[in-house]
C-alpha cells in the first residue's frame, strides 16, 4: 500500500499544498458545478491559478519598494512606519499561509451558506477580494496564535469564524443601509469589511445630524474624482510620503547612512543627495506598479471565483440578499463619498499625529501611514452612510470618524500578526482590523483554550446579530427618524411657498 | 457582440454588474462576451468593445472611447441593464 501513501501525499503536498493549484482547482470546481463547457473550465482553472501566481510577482515589486522606505522612516523618527494595503499584505503572505487561507475561503463559504440557509441571516457576501483578505487575516492571527503543527485547527476554525464574519457584519448594518438606499426593505446588503466603520458613521450621523441637510443638494466641484483612479491615487499618494521622508532624511540621518538606504534595491550606494531623491521617487513608482500587478492577479482570480461562488449560492439560498463591495453605495451619494475621503485623510492624518507623538512613544504602536485605496473607498462609504442619516454634518464627522478607525485600529492588528507584522504593510479596513486583533489576543491563549474560546465568540456573534436581525432589522426600524420627518416637513413647505 | 463592464478596481461591483449583464444577454438571447476592467485600464481595454457599462462617478473618465458608454445606476436591477443593452442591440 505504500505507493498509494506516496500518492496521497503527492497530491497533498504537491498540488493541495500549493496555494495556486489549489485556487485552481476551487475555480474549477465552482465552474463544473455552473455547468460551464470543458474548454471554459479549462481555461478559468488555468488563469486562476496563473493570476494567484501574478500576485506573488507583483508582491516581490512593492516588498523591493517597501523595504527601503520602512527603513528610512525608521532612521528618520525612530518608529515602525506601515502603509496599510490588503492587496499588499495579502500578496506578502501568499507563500507562508496561501493553502491555508485557501481552504479557509473554501469552508468559510460553505459555513456562510450553511448560515443564510437555517438562520434569519440570509445574507451572501460576494466581495471576493475581502473574501481573500479575510481568510489570509485569519490564517495568519490563528496560526501565530495557535503555534506550529496545529494547521487543521487554523483551517476548521478560521473557516468557522470567516463564514459568521460575513453573514453577522451585513445584518449590523442592514437598517443604515435601508436608509442609503432610501427603502425600507432594500434588496441590497453591504458586503464590504469596513462595516464597524460604516455603522458609527451612520449612528453618528443620525446623532450630529438631526437638521443637516444633504450633501447632495450641494453643488461640489469634481476636480478630485481623479483620484477615482486608484493607480494615480496611489502612486501619487505614495511619491509624496516617499519624498517627505527622503527630504526629512537629509537633514537628519548622516550623508554616509543616507546614501546607502537604496543600496539594496539600486546598483549600489547613491552618488549625492540628487541621486537620493532621485531613488526615492524611482521606488515610489514601483510602488505602484508592484500594486497595478497585483491588482491584475487578483482581478482574474475574482473574475473566476466571484461568479462560481454566486452560482453555487443562487441554488442553495435563492432569494438572499446580496452583500456587495462598498461602491455599490456610492450611486446614491457621490458629493457625500468625496466629502467622506477627503475628511477621513484628514483623520487619518490626524491620527497619525497622535501616534507620532503619542500613543507611538507610550504603547510601542507603528506609524499607520495613510493608505489612499482604503480612504477613498472606506472613508467614501462612511461618508454615504453618514450623509444618509445626517447631512452634510454626518458625512463629515461620518469620514473623519473612519480615517481615525482605519488608522488606529490597525496599529493594533500589527501586534498580533506575529513576524508579518514587521513586513511594513497591514489589512486597512476596520473589520479586519478589529476582528483580526480580537482573534489574535483570543489566540494567544494557546492550545486548548483559544479554538474554544473562538468557537463561543463566533456563536455569541450569530446569536447577536440573529436577534438583531429579527428585533431591530425586520421590525423595520430605521436609524434617524426624526430628521426623516423634518425632510418630509421641508419638502411640503418648498411645495407649497 | 462584446460589453466591457468597468468600475473603481476591476473585481469589485464590475464582477457584479458582468454577471447581471450575462445573465440580461441569455434573456435578450444575444451571444455575448462580457469582460471586466477597472477604470485605469479601460481605455485600453475598451479596444474593440460593442458597448461599455459604468456607474455614474466613472462615465466621464471613459470621455472619448469608440464604444457608446451606458450609465447604471442600480447593479442589482436586472431591468435597467436589460434596458441599457437593448438600446444598443443591432
Amino acid at each position: 500500500m505504500s505507493w498509494f501513501v506516496s500518492i496521497l501525499d503527492f497530491i497533498s503536498v504537491q498540488i493541495l499544498n500549493v496555494p495556486a493549484y489549489l485556487i485552481g482547482l476551487v475555480a474549477a470546481v465552482g465552474l463544473i458545478a455552473m455547468k460551464k463547457r470543458p474548454g471554459e473550465v479549462v481555461a478559468g482553472g488555468l488563469k486562476a491559478a496563473m493570476g494567484y501566481l501574478i500576485l506573488g510577482a507583483g508582491a516581490t515589486v512593492v516588498t523591493n519598494s517597501l523595504a527601503p522606505f520602512g527603513n528610512l522612516i525608521l532612521k528618520d523618527t525612530g518608529a515602525h512606519g506601515v502603509v496599510p494595503t490588503n492587496e499588499v499584505i495579502t500578496a506578502q503572505a501568499a507563500s507562508e499561509y496561501g493553502a491555508q487561507s485557501a481552504y479557509i475561503i473554501v469552508l468559510g463559504f460553505i459555513v456562510m451558506i450553511v448560515l443564510a440557509r437555517f438562520t434569519p441571516l440570509r445574507y451572501v457576501f460576494l466581495t471576493g477580494h475581502h473574501m481573500v483578505f479575510m481568510s489570509t487575516l485569519l490564517a495568519v492571527v490563528l496560526s501565530v496564535g495557535f503555534g506550529p503543527g496545529n494547521g487543521l485547527w487554523v483551517v476548521l476554525i478560521g473557516s468557522v469564524l470567516m463564514g459568521v464574519i460575513m453573514v453577522v457584519m451585513p445584518a449590523f448594518a442592514q437598517p443604515y443601509m435601508n436608509r442609503v438606499v432610501g427603502s425600507p426593505d432594500a434588496n441590497l446588503a453591504i458586503g464590504h469589511f469596513n462595516t464597524l466603520s460604516y455603522i458609527v458613521s451612520g449612528a453618528t450621523g443620525a446623532a450630529v445630524g438631526k437638521r443637516s441637510r444633504s450633501a447632495e443638494d450641494v453643488k461640489f466641484p469634481q476636480g478630485l474624482s481623479f483620484l477615482r483612479d486608484s493607480m494615480v491615487s496611489t502612486t501619487l499618494l505614495m511619491l509624496v510620503l516617499y519624498l517627505v521622508f527622503a527630504i526629512w532624511g537629509i537633514f537628519v540621518i548622516p550623508r554616509d547612512e543616507l546614501l546607502q538606504i537604496f543600496a539594496s534595491s539600486t546598483s549600489g550606494a547613491s552618488a549625492g543627495v540628487g541621486a537620493f531623491i532621485m531613488a526615492a521617487f524611482a521606488q515610489a513608482l514601483q510602488f505602484g506598479i508592484g500594486v497595478a500587478i497585483i491588482l491584475y492577479g487578483v482581478r482574474i482570480i475574482l473574475g473566476e471565483l466571484v461568479p462560481a461562488f454566486q452560482g453555487i449560492a443562487d441554488r442553495v439560498v435563492p432569494g438572499a440578499k446580496p452583500a456587495l463591495d462598498v461602491p455599490i453605495v456610492f450611486p446614491f451619494g457621490p458629493n457625500s463619498s468625496l466629502i467622506g475621503f477627503l475628511s477621513s485623510l484628514v483623520g487619518g492624518l490626524v491620527t497619525l499625529a497622535l501616534l507620532a507623538v503619542w500613543l507611538g512613544p507610550v504603547f510601542g504602536l507603528a506609524l499607520i501611514l495613510p493608505g489612499m485605496v482604503p480612504h477613498y473607498f472606506d472613508g467614501g462609504g462612511a461618508g454615504v452612510f453618514g450623509n444618509a442619516t445626517g447631512g452634510r454634518r454626518g458625512a463629515i464627522v461620518g469620514g473623519f470618524l473612519n480615517g481615525i478607525l482605519i488608522t488606529i485600529l490597525p496599529a493594533f492588528l500589527l501586534t498580533v500578526l506575529g513576524s508579518l507584522g514587521l513586513a511594513n504593510s497591514t489589512f486597512a479596513d476596520s473589520d479586519f482590523a478589529w476582528f483580526g486583533t480580537v482573534n489574535g489576543l483570543i489566540a494567544r491563549l494557546g492550545m486548548p483554550a483559544a479554538p474554544l474560546l473562538m468557537l463561543v465568540f463566533a456563536v455569541l456573534l450569530v446569536a447577536a446579530a440573529w436577534i438583531y436581525k429579527v428585533r431591530v432589522v425586520d421590525s423595520g426600524w430605521l436609524p434617524a427618524r426624526s430628521r426623516a420627518t423634518w425632510l418630509e416637513s421641508q419638502k411640503e413647505e418648498a411645495t407649497h411657498s | 457582440m462584446k460589453v466591457l463592464c468597468v468600475c473603481g478596481m476591476g473585481f469589485g461591483t464590475s464582477i457584479i454588474l458582468k454577471m447581471n449583464a450575462e445573465k440580461a444577454l441569455a434573456k435578450l438571447d444575444v451571444p455575448a462576451e462580457v469582460t471586466t476592467s477597472d477604470v485605469s485600464t479601460a481605455r485600453g481595454s475598451a479596444q474593440g468593445a460593442d458597448l461599455i457599462l459604468t456607474s455614474a462617478e466613472l462615465a466621464d473618465k471613459l470621455e472619448g472611447v469608440a464604444a457608446p458608454v451606458e450609465v447604471i445606476t442600480n447593479f442589482m436591477d436586472a431591468a435597467e441593464i436589460e434596458s441599457a443593452l437593448a438600446k444598443h442591440l443591432t
